[in-house]
């Protein structure tokens, strides 16, 4: 389903990410947990296509397809799609014109409705996106369009950030919704990438695989569980110590004099 | 004849401020458009109008083929009314000139919202007085549906001057579409008007005017307002088509307590217009309350877009939001938001943002699917629609409907 080969990126002449490698199969959720400033939103960017993130090296592929040269929107039709940790507000547009935007031409008033109501949103629908939302609003927002979005590989970028109990049950339940997770493996057609600092997101969705990214590199690959209860134990310093033990690790200065 | 319109006072005030330019705006010189024309038949079965008149009112929001939906209708051609009715009790629609003939009380509506001497275009169509519309609404009298008042250009070259008094009696409802346009689609026109409002205790009254002139046409409308307690006065305007010079900044007072005004302007400038619109709201009068939201989207065109609250009693509170976007390199916009506070304990705010579509937003969308050209016609589509509180919802549609027959010419 996807698959990330030796990839490089770059933002404003800067390489971030370096030598990520990554697959994962179809109806799989992996997460990428990892210290703040690592380099995870930018692969989840990188892999949506937003443009600001260039890629230097490397491939990734999607559905055996190499997308690497895809525009955003593009990729987005192809059955990628993304919840983002902190979306613009968009003045004028509303979430109810969100919804049918992701919706395409499925869309109509009862589904809109429905997913609203789903997402505990119903009163939103006619506010303008984002505008004045809560943490907990704007996590249910972003999955209520991706629900209506229906995408192969979800991207979830912290979905977890800002939301308080009550909301991250909720937003655990959608996300297994949205991944299929009341189905076997093999039937699932959803795939999730998860990103997250904290991991509590896992006491509410299952994941197969946990990775852990520190400076712009994919260190250990894992139980998902087991690296998170490390995380918890001693913390993002001692992954750090781990891949500098294992010279895995270079600093952005490092790379700089290297290309330099 | 009352005497408003045998007043000498007002003649030689107006003879005074005939060559007076206007404060703001390009000068127009009066002396290049014809001052009058042969008067306009006229039509006792507004559908019985010529098509392409129809066609191009309708693109104003002047319905009339089938006028079932509306309490009344006005229509003037150039300079003469042709038609006028009403459908329902409680409510007058009648050309000025008649009702200054039936009342002798409209010395008290006649120039009182708007200075004879403002400028030479209020002081021609004084001097040069042909017509314009009377609406009122009767004490206690609520319009269901809305009246249309249609002021139509169909003479090249031609000076339309207008005249109109809008009063809404004590606790009345009166809600009014009016369109203006041009029957040429390039031909040089004049549009001088006119209009003062008189909204008396406890009324509601909302106005929704749209324009849809050519590019060759210059246009000064001078409008006036003033609210009593416990009024309404929603006031709504929207120009999506070009238009050649338009200089408008019309003023509402609010006179009496717990007033409320509502501007709200959609504006957009093609290539070639040039506009300079604005509204101004006096609170003249304790707890009384504005709100003046403008949306200005420039493709090419020049927009200065105005506003003012001057708060002049204890707890009034108003509010302005001015927001232009610059769709197309040449367009620009010039936004003046303007707050006098004159005395403590009032509270006056406004925000005003001019710019591109942010690159973050047009992702944003296209990240969901949408094509840039698409996700940048939604984040358009959603500054020009404005939610209007207090619309009635025949109204609220009708005027996203003739916001989204002119989208195209923005996208």
């Amino acid at each position: 389903m996807l698959d990330i080969k030796d990839l490089a990126v770059e933002i404003e002449g800067r390489e971030i990410l370096h030598d990520i490698n990554l697959t994962i199969k179809t109806g799989e959720t992996h997460v990428l947990f990892g210290p703040n400033g690592s380099g995870k939103t930018t692969l989840i960017m990188t892999i949506m296509g937003f443009p600001k993130y260039k890629v230097t090296r490397g491939s990734i592929i999607f559905n055996d397809r190499d997308i690497t040269g895809l525009t955003l929107d593009e990729r987005a039709r192809l059955g990628i799609g993304m919840s983002f940790q902190r979306p613009p507000v968009v003045r004028g547009v509303k979430t109810r014109d969100m919804i049918a935007a992701c919706l395409g031409e499925q869309g109509n008033e009862e589904t809109i409705n429905r997913l609203a109501a789903q997402t505990d949103l119903t009163d939103f629908l006619d506010r303008e996106i984002n505008y004045g939302f809560s943490g907990g609003e704007i996590k249910r927002s972003e999955m209520m369009q991706l629900i209506a979005q229906k995408p192969q590989l979800a991207l979830l970028d912290e979905p977890e950030s800002g939301v308080d109990l009550v909301n991250i049950a909720l937003i655990g339940r959608l996300i297994n919704e949205l991944l299929e997770k009341d189905c076997p493996i093999v039937s699932r057609k959803c795939t999730g990438f998860i990103i997250s600092h904290t991991g509590h997101i896992l006491d509410y969705v299952n994941a197969r695989t946990g990775y852990v990214m520190c400076a712009g590199r994919i260190g250990c690959e894992g139980d998902p569980h087991e690296i998170l209860a490390t995380v918890r134990e001693r913390g993002y310093e001692e992954c750090v110590s781990c891949f500098i033990k294992r010279g895995g690790v270079k600093i952005a200065s490092d790379v700089h004099k290297e290309r330099g | 004849m009352s005497e408003a319109k045998t007043s000498r006072t007002y003649r030689d005030k107006a003879q005074a401020a005939v060559n007076k330019p206007a404060a703001l705006g390009e000068d127009i010189d009066l002396n290049s458009y014809l001052g009058s024309t042969e008067a306009q038949p006229y039509q006792a079965d507004p559908s019985q109008l010529p098509a392409k008149a129809k066609e191009r009112m309708l693109e104003a929001g002047v319905i009339l083929d089938d006028v079932s939906q509306r309490s009344g209708t006005y229509i003037q051609i150039d300079n003469t009314p042709v038609h006028t009715s009403i459908r329902q009790e409680g409510v007058e629609v009648m050309a000025v000139s008649r009702a200054l003939e039936k009342y002798d009380w409209m010395a008290d509506y006649w120039w009182q919202a708007v200075a004879v001497d403002t400028d030479k275009y209020t002081a021609n169509v004084e001097l040069n007085q042909f017509d314009g519309y009377f609406i009122r609404a009767l004490p206690g009298q609520k319009t269901i549906f809305p009246v249309q008042a249609c002021l139509y250009l169909s003479k090249a070259r031609l000076a339309q001057k207008v005249h109109n008094i809008i009063i809404a009696e004590e606790d009345s409802e009166l809600h009014i579409i009016t369109g203006c346009t041009t029957a040429s689609s390039g031909e040089p026109g004049l549009h001088m008007g006119v209009s003062e409002f008189y909204i008396k205790r406890g009324a509601k009254v909302t106005f929704t005017m749209i324009h849809s002139w050519n590019s060759e046409t210059a246009v000064r409308p001078r409008s006036g307002a003033i609210v009593e307690e416990n009024g309404l006065f929603l006031n709504n305007y929207v120009l999506m088509k070009p238009v050649g010079s338009l200089q408008m900044y019309p003023a509402t007072k609010c006179v009496g307590e717990n007033a409320v005004v509502r501007y709200n302007s959609i504006l957009v400038a093609a290539k070639g217009s040039s506009l300079d619109v604005g509204s101004r709201v006096l609170l003249n009068a304790k707890g009384s309350r504005t709100e003046i939201v403008s949306r200005a989207i420039t493709t090419g065109g020049s927009i200065i877009a105005r506003g003012c609250i001057e708060g002049n009693a204890p707890e009034v509170k108003g509010h302005l939001e001015c927001r232009g976007l610059i769709l197309q390199d040449g367009g620009r916009i010039h936004a003046i938001p303007e707050l006098k506070g004159n005395l403590a304990g009032i509270d006056l705010s406004h925000e005003a943002a001019v710019g591109k579509i942010a690159e973050e937003e047009v992702e944003y969308l296209m990240a969901r699917g949408l094509t840039r050209t698409e996700a940048t016609a939604t984040i358009v589509r959603g500054f020009i629609r404005v939610d209007i509180e207090g619309l009635p919802p025949l109204l609220g549609t009708e005027l996203q409907r003739a916001i989204e027959a002119s989208e195209e010419e923005v996208m």
